[in-house]
């Protein structure tokens, strides 16, 4: 293939490039994932600390926004979904065109095939990532897009909360999709600082590795915490 | 230890070249000794079909002492072979004392785009060539060697860019990857020129134009699965891939490569 672009336009093209925009985009949804575990746990000191949380986030009722009066009232949760979106996006089209690069870089698959050094978490980063994405679309409908339809009383976000997780079913089900992003946490965070390279050594990677794990339990305790409080009655 | 003969069974990727399709052989040998190489065995393997007046099995090999990089196969799933074992290999360097009598063994050549297949085991590594063309080296005027304590290197950087410059470019890096990206044949160039000063005039735009052929050939993207470590040969280290990672990003603010267009 003959190319006329310069050596630094191949650079911001290369897949070292995609993949740290694909590092940064994905730390910025582990610290927002960290922000609304935190979030949830309000529900375990009293529903009206949740909603009062709330309704401060989305700038709603007398409870005054995020960052107001510097942004005008109701302004900042469109901000942060605008940019959280961009994020998700950019994260998703980043994986898309590095996991076509990989598809066409293997022309067969190997009849027989030994795993020596991968993690199951690094083995399922991609597929898991697709099951994650279609989660993550109900799991807005549901509390974000249309809670007032399914269930609870409209305004009143604990309500929503309270009756899906008081169904055993639905607590199952949400595990499962904290296990997945929890899966999908521990191998990136340790991937996206390597991609950043930060992991310059034997050290660094052992040190990244735990943090990865450490990162991935805190916020499968912390997701977990509340709909299970909720299921066993200690919320209502 | 004691010669043990054993009798095997070897499944081989034949392919008779490149436009064709290639299949699973299957083929029984005994009498291989546990002292043999696996290349060895696979002369021995030879000579029974060459009497019998079958095509040899085509593999690679030059040294047969570990050393040159140039053999290479697939061994029941893993570049080179080594398998649990502690001990990195390349092929040549891999004994059959690691099998034992009945054994089942798979044998096929590097699969990756960038590396076609010539004939049954062998493959083309040549893009490994035009990589290393794009900017893996030093323009330095030769003449006589500089004074030692002019330009001190401190043992740590020294360690880190011998290791890395113990590559051989045989390629097992891309055989494992689940991907099959070039990342550590080109973090090992990278980090070993990086560490040292005769590298660092060239540096920024040394990543860019490696980076950017490693892309063109057709290699893809590293997912820091850790595969291509664990089967190296030479013991590069994981960790070079992220010095490429830290000096691609840093090179993306250098004007180094602005204003060339890519040869």
């Amino acid at each position: 293939m003959v190319t006329t672009l310069t050596p630094h336009q191949r650079a911001f093209r290369s897949t070292v490039a995609l993949k740290a925009l694909m590092a940064l985009t994905g730390l910025i949804l582990i610290a927002f994932l960290l922000m609304h575990c935190f979030g949830n746990l309000k529900l375990l000191i009293s529903a009206e600390e949740f909603n009062h949380y709330a309704h401060w986030l989305k700038g709603e009722g007398d409870a005054g926004g995020m960052l107001e009066p510097l942004i005008p009232h109701g302004w900042f949760i469109w901000i942060f979904r605008v940019f959280m979106l961009a994020a998700a996006v950019l994260h998703i089209l980043a994986a898309v065109v590095l996991w076509r690069r990989a598809y066409n870089a293997t022309p067969s698959n190997y009849e027989a095939r030994k795993k020596l050094a991968q993690t199951y978490a690094a083995r399922t980063q991609r597929l898991g990532g697709v099951i994650l994405g279609a989660l993550l679309l109900w799991h807005l409908l549901q509390f974000t897009v249309i809670p007032a339809q399914m269930a609870g009383q409209a305004g009143e976000p604990s309500s929503y909360v309270i009756f899906a997780f008081g169904q055993w079913y639905y607590v199952l089900c949400y595990a499962v999709f904290m296990g997945l992003v929890c899966l999908h946490v521990r191998h990136g965070f340790w991937s996206a600082f390597t991609t950043l390279g930060v992991n310059t050594s034997k050290r660094a990677e052992k040190v990244l590795n735990v943090l990865a794990y450490l990162i991935a339990a805190l916020l499968f305790i912390g997701f977990m915490a509340m709909p299970l409080a909720v299921l066993g009655g200690i919320v209502s | 230890m004691s010669e043990n003969l054993m009798s095997l069974t070897l499944r081989i990727w034949r392919q008779p070249n490149a436009a064709t399709a290639g299949k699973i052989s299957e083929y029984k040998l005994a009498g291989v000794s546990s002292d043999m190489s696996f290349l060895e065995m696979l002369d021995m393997l030879n000579e029974e079909l060459t009497v019998k007046g079958e095509e040899p099995v085509a593999f690679d090999y030059d040294c047969r002492e570990g050393i040159c990089g140039m053999c290479g196969i697939v061994i029941n799933g893993v570049p080179h072979g080594r398998g649990n074992s502690a001990v990195a290999t390349t092929t040549c360097q891999l004994h059959m004392r690691n099998f034992k009598d009945g054994d089942v063994i798979t044998i096929e050549p590097w699969r990756a785009t960038p590396f076609p297949i010539i004939k049954d085991l062998v493959v083309d590594r040549r893009a490994f060539d035009k990589i290393i063309a794009s900017g893996g080296y030093i323009s330095v005027n030769t003449g006589a060697a500089p004074e030692a304590h002019a330009n001190a290197v401190s043992k740590l950087k020294a360690d880190r860019a011998f290791d890395a410059a113990t590559c051989v470019g045989c390629g097992a890096c891309v055989a494992a990857c689940p991907n099959h990206s070039g990342m550590l044949f080109v973090a090992a160039k990278i980090t070993h020129l990086a560490m040292l000063p005769q590298g660092q005039p060239e540096r920024p735009l040394r990543i860019k134009t490696m980076i950017g052929t490693h892309d063109e050939l057709g290699f893809a993207g590293c997912q820091n699965a850790g595969e291509c470590a664990a089967v190296c040969p030479k013991e590069i280290p994981l960790d070079t891939i992220a010095q490429l990672n830290r000096d691609l990003i840093a090179s993306l603010f250098n004007r180094a490569g602005k204003s060339t267009a890519a040869e």
